[in-house]
């Protein structure tokens, strides 16, 4: 049979988890991480890396109304989805996932991210026309108390939100490396390593991924970088990937000296069929290339034109490396058989439900909507001043 | 109290947060068919209903109401304990109405299902390559598929 080599249980030829499902926690990490780099600023009091804390916000909420879509693709009846609300099934880890999904969405993200934009919502209701004046009159809930002291109750009650979103954030992503590391039949799954490794993974592709939105944002906006801000997001970023690549390797060398039935099947299958997606591309160019990197930033003294392209090469590295990761757990978790005796091939599909095409489209699809949440909810520094002024004004 | 008149937006949320579980308690009140959990995870009406479908299958002992010849040569036989209608498909309407004819089985695609070679089924269990074994004739002109080994009688 074309593609398989070995033994196969007839079972397990075709993988059942595509793409889509390689997406998800990528998609999930990226929320994950976003909210943790604003926590830096709220909670953890880190004001470097303050301009981006709305940005980080509006990506998260882009990201995560998008994270449950790949799931939905994948079931093929969306309408379903609706019945872990209903008749919810409390020993099934992955119905649960509509509470956590629904907790993050409702109770953590949109009240964090009303709270901070009130003042703003407030003064936009007032100075905008037409259905913009009309959106805006709605997400103020009709109240235009923007006094001194209201806004200091919005700053302790955001800051209190803030507080239990970051375990919140463990949860979200903690939960996707649950799933998969609670499969207990599968080995490669199997480790509970898997959760923290997610959380620290999610982590790392966040910072990357509002650090090169900032930086593009700021490119096309035409205004300058505030380099402080990116270079003390580079740092956190450095920290988190070094913690996240040691959990890793963690994991790996306990793999290997543990040694148990499945691993000379596992090591032939990372020599053979996962050697370019997990060797050359998650560990050595998504890896190790973007530490060395923004470790060389660290201790040298570059000019900022160069500090700017080697954070570019390094965050885009970083989120191929994150994405190669999903891949490698969730594809290569599927490539062998379950009797260590054979191994099977996924060819991804171009233009079908779970092919190519409708990847690529999810992984764009949160870059439209955080566009649109970026016209709606302006985040520069600068729109505010001025929205602070029109509602002084008012 | 101005905590009220300040924090009065946070209220207002709240209600908002309210409003829509209450929204979601009644749709679900609505939705939810009313005999769901009554025995577990499921519509527990499903059973009546399922129990209301129509027969399809009569069970052995209808059919050894009549033809208690052919149930005493099974008994005796490897196929003592393969129900009737795993062989002849479901008869529930010959056994209401014995005029109507239930046919016999094609023997050349029956046999093999259970008897083809297969590495998937027990070393003991009788399987052969009917090709080989037979070379095209009927499996019936040397067993007789009621009780089918040759020393019980052959063909029939």
């Amino acid at each position: 049979m074309p593609g398989v080599d070995g033994f196969m249980y007839p079972n397990e030829i075709s993988l059942y988890w595509s793409v889509l499902i390689v997406l998800y926690p990528y998609i999930t990490g990226l929320v994950a991480g976003a909210f943790i780099l604003a926590s830096l600023v709220r909670v953890f009091r880190v004001e470097a890396v303050g301009p981006t804390y709305r940005l980080a916000l509006l990506t998260a909420l882009a990201f995560l109304l998008v994270a449950p879509l790949p799931l939905q693709l994948h079931l093929g009846h969306p309408e379903r989805s609706f019945e872990m609300y209903l008749t919810p099934h409390r020993t099934s880890a992955m119905a649960m996932f509509g509470f956590v999904y629904l907790w993050y969405l409702m109770a953590v993200l949109t009240v964090e991210i009303w709270l901070d934009y009130r003042a703003d919502i407030v003064a936009l209701s007032q100075s905008t026309r037409g259905w913009r004046r009309l959106f805006y009159r709605i997400l103020t809930l009709g109240s235009s108390n923007v006094s001194e002291r209201a806004l200091h109750i919005d700053e302790r009650v955001g800051w209190f939100i803030t507080l239990i979103g970051i375990p919140s954030a463990f949860l979200l992503h903690g939960y996707v490396g649950f799933i998969f590391g609670s499969i207990k039949a599968n080995p490669w799954w199997s480790s509970p390593l898997m959760p923290v490794v997610f959380i620290f993974s999610a982590m790392v592709s966040g910072i990357a991924a509002v650090m090169l939105l900032y930086m593009a944002a700021s490119r096309l906006r035409r205004q300058p970088i505030d380099m402080r801000c990116v270079d003390t997001t580079a740092q956190y970023l450095l920290y988190t990937f070094i913690v996240d690549f040691s959990l890793e390797m963690l994991d790996l060398i306990h793999r290997i000296y543990e040694a148990d039935e499945s691993f000379r099947s596992l090591n032939f299958m990372v020599h053979t069929k996962l050697w370019f997606s997990q060797v050359i591309v998650q560990i050595c160019f998504g890896t190790l290339v973007p530490i060395l990197l923004l470790a060389f930033v660290q201790v040298t003294k570059l000019s900022t034109a160069v500090r700017k392209r080697l954070y570019v090469i390094s965050g885009s590295l970083t989120l191929i490396g994150i994405f190669a990761m999903r891949w490698n757990v969730v594809i290569g978790g599927q490539l062998f058989s379950k009797s260590f005796l054979g191994y099977t091939t996924y060819k991804m599909a171009l233009a079908t439900r779970e092919g190519l095409l409708v990847s690529i489209g999810l992984t764009i699809l949160p870059l439209f909507i955080l566009a649109v949440l970026v016209k709606l909810l302006p985040p520069w520094p600068k729109e505010q001043h001025v929205l602070q002024a029109a509602a002084g004004g008012d | 109290m101005s905590i009220f008149r300040d924090a009065g937006h946070l209220f207002r949320l709240a209600g908002v947060y309210l409003a829509g579980t209450l929204i979601f308690l009644v749709v679900r009140a609505v939705v939810v068919p009313h005999s769901f959990g009554q025995y577990g995870h499921y519509r527990g009406a499903a059973i009546a209903e399922i129990a209301d479908r129509p027969l399809h299958f009569a069970g052995h002992q209808a059919c050894e109401t009549c033809h208690s010849d052919i149930a005493q040569t099974k008994a005796g036989g490897m196929h003592a304990h393969v129900n009737c209608e795993a062989c002849h498909g479901p008869l529930a309407n010959h056994a209401a109405d014995p005029s109507i004819d239930p046919g016999k089985p094609d023997v050349a695609t029956l046999c093999v299902r259970c008897h083809a070679v297969s590495a998937a089924r027990p070393r003991a269990f009788p399987q052969v390559d009917a090709d080989q074994h037979s070379g095209g004739v009927p499996c019936n002109t040397c067993h007789q598929p009621h009780s089918p080994a040759i020393a019980a009688g052959g063909s029939k």
